[in-house]
């Protein structure tokens, strides 16, 4: 193993070393005037933006005047000893636990089932990608009616079923289920980039594996998860990032007008850093808490990636 | 802090629709195979639970669309079919909130976000595929990286970035970041890139084709399918965009709105606990029309989205 890995690795040193001397400089310079438009935007609005905003989260930043004072960690002190601060950040984290694994368990029980169907497979697939489609206020303005505790499609739903619905909307228990079930409507997204997994699985290893006499569940735990582990991988990822940084369900169901019918459980770590930001104006304390939130996703990305090193299989791994 | 292998990005896959070459070959097609259920029941089992799944995600549209024919008094009452039909609901709407001109704001900016991301996507996304120069793996690695850069880090620094250039209360802000490419588009063009015969580029630089020459007379005119994935995606993501409108148009006035702040704004104005009457049959009426070409888009175009979705996936 640490052979080969050392093979390839003077291999494309030398490629590289032949490379160089390859380089036309009319053609280099080219190249790079080319990519010029993204370099320039990379570096003003986000190299230089997350520079910016580092030393504005270290500032008392009046937007009247224009001008950042220097005012040590005081936002971070701040931002530290703010209650409603640790409040969102719980209800974010608390979100983001409940969504990525209900989204990751429903996404590909859809794709299993899809990945199944020999006729009608490109209509269901087209049924389900609809939400996906809708914009998210649509599905806010919906969601907001249907979840209705008293006279809501879903409750009367349970209510058929001798179940008696919770106040979605206002009861803090429910609040977070509530946004959670509407980004389940949405999983599509997710789906087919399991059903592109499921379907880049080579037959014969299931067949292999039948002939050896594996049942379904043996099947799928030892054929299926490891062959799309990279895609799960992926998945959770993206949407741990997207759930921590939840936004436009939370602003629409709970916060269109600054005030929530339980503020307390609907106040997540995007909504409190946009108000701080764009309704206070508080650059300087918002941005200290973009960094945190930066810091915290860096850190729970490179855990994801530690975990997800030792289980992925890359399919390049192979050549 | 993504885990991008530049090296093995180069031959990642294309989504079917925007592969050039169109035969997928043998291997391809005996892997497409799916390995059905054996039995007659076990069949009509899974066709019955996959309408159930669908009825469940169309229920709520097709409630929608209810909802926006039911007079003020029936739209908690459910139906799928409305007791009263209402059809004046969408005559009376256009007095009630100004939506022409949301709808006319949102498709402008739509396509002008759309039209400048894939032109410039595209130059950079040739700068990637065709030349060589020294850091091209690393600042492409870097493209990549930049793609899951959470947005609340920039959000604040780059309003601030709008405002000292006077742009504040214009639309600028709202697309002004397309013109410098996004890397998911960047990505997914220089694939495409990547499949067009070379031939054809030294055929034309024999002939005295310039470098922007080879890029506007042969790259662009033969990329024209995957040019419209990134637009139509674009499209999609600006229609969508609620946040960007939030911060850049909220304090202006209510006609200057794009749709997604237009319908946030119907939401607060109807509702009771607001001094509202409740006539949420108008938010319908609104919500359904901003969502509609939303669904024709993916009408014209759901292979290119379902695959660009699957490509996504695939690049991690």
């Amino acid at each position: 193993m640490e052979e080969k890995a050392s093979v390839k690795v003077t291999s494309s040193k030398e490629v590289r070393r032949r490379e160089r001397h390859r380089y036309n400089r009319r053609e280099a310079l080219a190249g790079y005037l080319f990519i010029s438009p993204w370099i320039i935007g990379f570096l003003v609005f986000m190299l230089g933006a997350m520079a910016y905003s580092l030393v504005i989260s270290f500032s008392r930043y009046s937007l009247a005047t224009n001008v950042a004072k220097p005012a040590g960690t005081a936002n971070y002190q701040l931002l530290f000893q703010d209650p409603k601060v640790a409040a969102s950040l719980a209800n974010t984290l608390f979100y983001a636990v409940m969504a990525v694994p209900l989204e990751i368990c429903v996404a590909l029980s859809l794709a299993l089932l899809l990945n199944r169907v020999v006729h009608g497979a490109g209509f269901f697939r087209t049924v389900y990608y609809l939400p996906k489609m809708t914009p998210s206020v649509a599905t806010a303005a919906v969601f907001l009616l249907l979840l209705n505790g008293n006279t809501g499609a879903i409750n009367q739903a349970l209510a058929f079923f001798g179940i008696s619905g919770p106040q979605w909307l206002i009861d803090p228990a429910w609040v977070k289920p509530s946004i959670v079930l509407m980004t389940l409507w949405g999983v599509s997204g997710t789906m087919v980039i399991f059903l592109a997994a499921l379907k880049s699985v080579p037959r014969e290893l299931y067949e292999v594996a039948s002939l050896d006499g594996a049942g379904p569940v043996r099947k799928f735990f030892s054929i299926t998860v490891p062959m799309i582990s990279g895609a799960i991988f992926f998945n959770v990822i993206v949407l741990t990032i997207a759930a921590l940084q939840v936004f436009d369900q939370a602003y629409l169901l709970f916060w269109r007008d600054q005030t929530s019918a339980s503020p307390e459980a609907s106040l997540f770590y995007g909504i409190y850093l946009f108000q701080q930001a764009f309704r206070e104006f508080n650059f300087g304390f918002a941005s200290a808490m973009a960094w945190v939130l930066f810091v915290l996703i860096l850190l729970i990305s490179l855990v994801q990636v530690r975990i997800g090193n030792r289980f992925v299989y890359y399919e390049s791994e192979k050549r | 802090m993504a885990t991008t292998d530049t090296n093995q990005a180069g031959g990642g896959p294309l989504p079917a629709s925007v592969t050039p070459t169109t035969d997928p070959g043998p291997a391809a097609a005996s892997r497409r195979k799916v390995h059905p259920p054996r039995s007659m029941a076990a069949r009509i089992g899974l066709g019955g639970v996959l309408t159930i799944i669908s009825a469940a995600f169309l229920y709520p549209l097709a409630w929608l669309v209810a909802a926006s024919l039911k007079p003020r008094g029936e739209v908690f009452d459910n139906a799928l079919i409305p007791r009263t039909f209402s059809p004046q609901n969408y005559v009376e709407v256009w007095n009630q909130l100004p939506l022409v001109n949301w709808v006319i704001n949102s498709f402008l900016i739509a396509v002008i976000a759309a039209t400048l991301v894939t032109f410039s996507s595209a130059m950079v996304a040739f700068g990637f595929a065709y030349f060589r120069f020294p850091g091209r793996n690393f600042l492409f690695g870097l493209v990549l990286a930049t793609m899951m850069l959470p947005g609340a880090v920039t959000m604040v620094p780059q309003y601030l970035i709008w405002k000292n250039l006077g742009v504040l209360g214009t639309w600028i802000p709202l697309f002004g970041m397309n013109l410098f490419g996004s890397a998911f588009y960047i990505f997914l063009q220089r694939q495409f890139f990547l499949g067009l015969p070379k031939e054809l580029f030294e055929a034309a630089r024999i002939d005295g084709a310039s470098y922007f020459g080879l890029f506007r007379r042969i790259a662009m005119p033969l990329s024209i399918p995957s040019l419209v994935v990134i637009f139509i995606f674009e499209f999609q993501a600006s229609w969508n965009n609620l946040q960007s409108a939030l911060i850049y148009l909220n304090a202006g006035s209510v006609e200057g709105f794009t749709a997604p702040l237009g319908i946030a704004y119907a939401m607060t104005k109807y509702s009771p606990t607001n001094g509202g009457q409740g006539d949420y049959q108008y938010v319908m009426v609104a919500t359904l029309l901003i969502t509609l070409p939303m669904l024709l888009l993916f009408a014209f175009g759901q292979r290119h989205f379902i695959d660009g979705v699957a490509t996504e996936g695939r690049k991690g």
